[in-house]
């Protein structure tokens, strides 16, 4: 039970700086609004329907980098980082915090980018909104920890897309899959399987990247 | 590789439907397996090395891994010179394979990104580790994505019922396949040994200083 508390605790933590600093929210919201206004002069009228759907996993995608990108900053401006890793409890709890607090703002920001997606360009049926909540925990396990490795390195922001942006490759494919596709259940089952699979990897490896 | 390339080029009779062009197949092939066989040993260092934390094997596995990478480069070039010859253009979204090696080419570029980036180290070690780790993870899961995505144009040579071909074929391919292998694995070599040179001057400089 300690595990769940220590991980919670975690969750709590970024999400009250969120509220105080408002660093990264109103960012991603700003941005992914503005690009589904890009998007509406970017595709031709003759473009057909699907092109939308594409174009709102592009903006998915870079959302969420958006918000990876700043995942550890408050950790890093302050040392708080050193801190957790000696801290006693689980490694992995700090990975699972971060992650559950980048979801809760990448989930923040689709209550509003769907919606406007919505209005703006096609509907969305229950498969394909099933589909973008199966890629964000996707996203975001696998984000919070590159975001990690990313954070340490001398060039921070420029190598997180590069590291991210491959291995989101299949999540793009399973959403995109579950909106157009009329057997989207398949692709559904796609993002179980690479949720599990990232999932599970990155919370086994996540202690070897935080320690010195 | 000598004679492979006599194999490939002269003995091996040509495909029915492709021609000439389909020789080349006795070196992409080769060259595609190398390259996963080289990402695959990287990966293994890599656990290794968390497994065991023993330092020799982070260079084994970045050279694995750099090695892999320069045969999938090789495997984007010598797939995009089939696809001119057969298909009529350079680059086909619809073959599978080659989609494939390009999100893994893309993926491991960004491996070199990540470790040159990172201050020497144990932790540089075990964070490009880690990463070397996710690869081989993203290999079967782009597949399934890339065969979800795609229709299927490609030749699938191997089957369930065997490799398709007649048997000169087959044993040129085979040739072909251990003496792109015996190449890396004299490249792996040679590289290797040329960074543990590297490493040690470094070490004997600094005692010196």
């Amino acid at each position: 039970m300690t595990y769940v508390a220590d991980v919670l605790a975690l969750t709590r933590k970024d999400l009250r700086v969120e509220l105080r600093g408002r660093d990264t929210l109103p960012a991603m919201l700003l941005f992914v609004l503005s690009t589904l206004v890009v998007f509406h002069f970017a595709i031709p009228d003759d473009a057909g329907d699907n092109a939308a759907y594409g174009l709102l996993w592009v903006a998915i995608v870079f959302t969420a980098l958006l918000g990876l990108a700043r995942a550890w900053v408050p950790e890093q401006e302050h040392g708080v980082l050193d801190g957790l890793v000696l801290a006693p409890c689980d490694r992995s709890a700090i990975w699972l915090g971060k992650t559950l607090a980048t979801l809760v703002f990448l989930l923040a920001a689709q209550a509003v980018a769907l919606p406007a997606f919505v209005l703006f360009f096609e509907p969305l049926d229950a498969t394909a909104i099933a589909g973008v909540l199966l890629a964000d925990i996707g996203i975001c396990a696998v984000g919070s920890l590159l975001s990690a490795m990313a954070a340490a390195s001398r060039a921070r922001e420029l190598l997180l897309p590069l590291l991210v942006l491959p291995l989101s490759i299949p999540l793009i494919v399973g959403g995109v899959g579950a909106a157009v596709s009329p057997d989207g259940e398949r692709f559904l089952l796609f993002l179980v399987l690479y949720d599990a699979v990232f999932a599970v990897l990155s919370w086994a490896s996540f202690e070897y990247v935080v320690t010195e | 590789m000598g004679l492979a390339l006599v194999l490939a080029l002269i003995v091996a009779p040509e495909d029915a439907d492709q021609g000439v062009s389909q020789r080349i197949f006795y070196i992409h092939v080769p060259i595609a397996l190398t390259a996963y066989f080289c990402f695959g040993l990287g990966a293994v260092k890599a656990l290794l090395l968390l497994w065991r934390g023993d330092e020799r094997y982070d260079l084994e596995s970045y050279v694995a891994i750099h090695q892999g990478t320069i045969f999938g480069a090789l495997t984007l070039i010598t797939g995009a010179i089939w696809a001119k010859a057969s298909w009529g253009v350079w680059w086909t979204w619809s073959s599978n394979q080659l989609v494939l090696f390009l999100v893994l080419f893309l993926f491991y570029c960004a491996y070199f990104m990540l470790r040159f980036s990172l201050e020497e180290g144990p932790r540089r070690a075990r964070s490009s580790a880690v990463y070397a780790l996710f690869g081989v993870a993203l290999i079967p899961v782009s597949f399934l994505a890339i065969r979800l995505a795609e229709d299927f144009i490609h030749p699938t040579v191997f089957t369930r019922e065997g490799p398709q071909m007649s048997g000169s074929m087959f044993a040129t391919f085979v040739v072909s396949w251990g003496a792109v292998t015996l190449l890396a694995y004299v490249l792996y070599r040679v590289e290797l040994a040329g960074k543990r040179l590297d490493a040690d001057l470094r070490e004997l400089r600094e005692a010196l200083q």
